[in-house]
């Protein structure tokens, strides 16, 4: 294999796990603080559509990145309201939305099907872009350093800030934290608020930078897989991280198979049902050891709280 | 004064109720509003959307024909629900049953007679029942979540029947369409009231009301779905194997949903296509929570919603909108009765001063 092809591979990699690492990320938050949302794949729809028209309009991809995370929080905001202050079931709310979100997108994104955006200019980091294959990672689009600074935020903010421990804390026991004075469902809101966004600036980055198109099954699943991701890291944002771009490699088989020279007759179906099974695979692997889960998962979640009710 | 929740002593039985009703009201507002803000009269909206697609015999029937597949998988769902049992994968499981229904269908022959359609109802309820049962095994044998397994396998069943249709199944006359050839009258259910499409799925989903009604009320494993449901302590206590809930609940879900799959290949369609599922696997989540998991409340639940799917289709032609804002609907639909749902076990009250601050703060 060339050094081209290894390098071009090597992009196209990074710029199909980054959708999910922004998502999966964001969800890790949300996690963390105890609440379950399973809409990313409606949050990411609509991120993606809202983002798609923004940039479509205004000419920038910048107005369309700010307007996907504008409309993934806003869809959130809606999920908090149910899950959070009305203390809805979080698995029923989660899929409204989800079921709800990909309605809405594809309802907007009718007069946009098909549509392309010229693509937008890759940003070269002076020195590693010329580093030899690997210097594929530093010539690419900014969102994706945008998802590496977002990575080390995340870090520093969970395990180097006492903001992140009271986050984790309402994550393991809302009612403790709420004993000592934490406030459990503000705090619940501003890491949900801060999933969603997430989740829309993931749906921007595939209809904005990475595509750029808009259609109607544009996200088809990754939502999904980016919810599956964070079991799959055990709640650990440095193997989402991972995750996102071994499922990004998956993601984009078929220039492998391509860049392979195999001549093999594989359906393409084959080919674009690869990620939904190694999914499969992936979760079966992890969770067949429970007591890891249970070690890392936050111990509320998913569970609905009303402090001092 | 601040508006507070309080939890009421026992959970409302006519909240229980009322609420679906509020979902639906409020939904219906939402729709005027939404009309409105379209720019267009909303009262012609809600009148193509609610009241033009069943103004005729006609209409009814279809209306009822689309609630078929809704009132199959959202009964099959139910019972999984009510034990906390999550198949979201409906939709992947009205896939493989309609693949497995065609599959007999295409190498059907003539002088089968009344088997033929028998023959695919039974290999759609085995297909949806073998996609369920991927689920199920991950999740008794590994504990992978039932959830996203389940979502996973749509996907792949979506890509699966795709392949199907482009490849091997191709009707060669059909001018490189990915569709199967159309199915023989011989494959085809029989219509139940002539000059419709209204076909024998409907009796057979009433049927499935009927019999959910009875597993649940009447049976062990019914009661034990019911207890899990309850207090999952419960029923570990009382020694109930979750595997077996599990593999009931998923079982039973993918053969309603594929028998649902088979009935709108043998029904409407005629043939196997791509969009065989309509999204019905999923718009039946919605029904089975609207519906209370209970058979009075989903055959309700069915007709509304179906309501949406020809409303949606109205509005397509008579609007000039999109056929996707009956999605923008369901998912409203799910969104209020979910918020509804809060007031069967709490009620708001006033309250006046600092003492008690709102309970959710």
């Amino acid at each position: 294999m060339s050094e081209t092809i290894l390098a071009s591979i090597l992009a196209a990699t990074l710029a199909a796990g980054t959708p999910l690492a922004l998502a999966a990320l964001g969800e890790l938050v949300t996690e963390k603080s105890g609440v379950l949302n399973l809409g990313t794949e409606g949050t990411m729809a609509v991120g993606a559509i809202a983002g798609f028209a923004a940039a479509w309009h205004s000419g920038s991809t910048v107005v369309g990145a700010l307007a996907g995370i504008a409309a993934g929080a806003a869809m959130a905001l809606l999920f908090a309201f149910l899950a959070l202050t009305l203390a809805a079931n979080q698995v029923a709310s989660g899929l409204a939305l989800s079921i709800f979100g990909v309605g809405l997108a594809a309802f907007a994104g009718r007069r946009y099907e098909s549509a392309t955006l010229p693509v937008a200019a890759r940003l070269r980091i002076p020195g590693l872009a010329d580093l030899p294959a690997a210097g594929a990672l530093f010539d690419a689009q900014w969102p994706v350093y945008a998802s590496w600074l977002a990575y080390a935020a995340i870090v520093a903010f969970l395990y180097r800030s006492r903001a992140g421990l009271a986050l984790r804390a309402i994550g393991e026991s809302p009612q403790a934290a709420h004993a000592i004075g934490y406030p459990v469902i503000r705090i619940r809101y501003a890491a949900t608020l801060f999933g969603g966004a997430m989740a829309g600036f993931a749906g921007s980055f595939l209809s904005v930078f990475h595509t750029p198109l808009w259609s109607e099954g544009l996200v088809s699943g990754r939502g999904w897989i980016a919810l599956a991701l964070v079991v799959f890291a055990t709640w650990r944002p440095a193997r989402v991280l991972v995750g996102a771009y071994l499922f990004g490699g998956v993601m984009i088989a078929q220039l492998f198979v391509q860049g392979s020279g195999w001549r093999v007759e594989v359906p393409s179906q084959l080919l674009s049902a690869l990620p939904y099974a190694a999914t499969i695979v992936v979760l079966v692997a992890i969770s067949r050891n429970p007591a890891a889960i249970r070690l890392h998962s936050p111990a509320s979640l998913g569970k609905p709280c009303r402090p001092g009710a | 004064m601040a508006l507070s929740f309080e939890a009421r002593a026992e959970p409302s039985t006519a909240m229980r109720w009322a609420s679906p009703l509020v979902a639906a009201a409020l939904t219906a507002i939402g729709g005027l509003l939404v009309f409105a803000a379209l720019g267009r009269d909303p009262f012609d909206g809600f009148r193509a959307f609610f009241v033009n697609p069943v103004r005729d015999l006609y209409g009814l029937a279809e209306l009822l024909l689309k609630a078929t597949p809704l009132m199959l998988i959202a009964v099959g769902l139910a019972p999984g629900f009510r034990a906390n049992v999550w198949n979201i994968g409906a939709e992947g499981q009205f896939i493989a049953g309609a693949v497995a229904a065609s599959g007999v269908a295409l190498h059907a022959d003539a002088a089968w007679g009344v088997a033929t359609p028998v023959a695919m109802a039974l290999a759609g309820a085995a297909g949806g029942a073998a996609w369920a049962a991927i689920p199920a095994w991950l999740r008794t044998r590994f504990h992978a979540s039932e959830i996203l397994v389940s979502l996973m396998l749509v996907y792949i069943a979506q890509f699966g029947v795709s392949w199907l249709v482009h490849g091997p199944w191709k009707d060669p006359e059909g001018f490189n369409f990915p569709q199967t050839r159309m199915f023989a009258d011989a494959a085809l259910l029989p219509i139940l009231a002539p000059g419709t499409r209204l076909n024998a799925a409907f009796a057979l989903a009433l049927a499935a009301l009927v019999a959910a009604y009875v597993l649940m009320q009447r049976s062990f494993i019914g009661f034990q779905m019911r207890v899990a449901g309850e207090s999952a302590a419960a029923a570990r206590y009382a020694g109930f194997a979750e595997p077996r809930r599990f593999w009931f609940a998923l079982l039973v879900g993918g053969a309603a949903a594929g028998v649902a799959g088979m009935a709108e290949v043998a029904g409407p369609m005629g043939q196997l296509t791509e969009h065989v599922s309509n999204n019905y696997g999923f718009a039946a989540i919605i029904v089975a929570f609207v519906g209370r998991l209970q058979p009075i409340g989903i055959l309700l639940a069915s007709l509304l919603m179906a309501l949406l799917y020809l409303g949606g289709e109205q509005a397509q032609q008579v609007l000039g909108l999109p056929s996707s804002i009956a999605k923008v609907f369901q998912g409203m639909l799910l969104f209020f009765l979910l918020g509804a749902d809060v007031f069967v076990g709490y009620r708001l009250r006033w309250t006046r001063g600092v003492a008690a601050a709102p309970a959710a703060r």
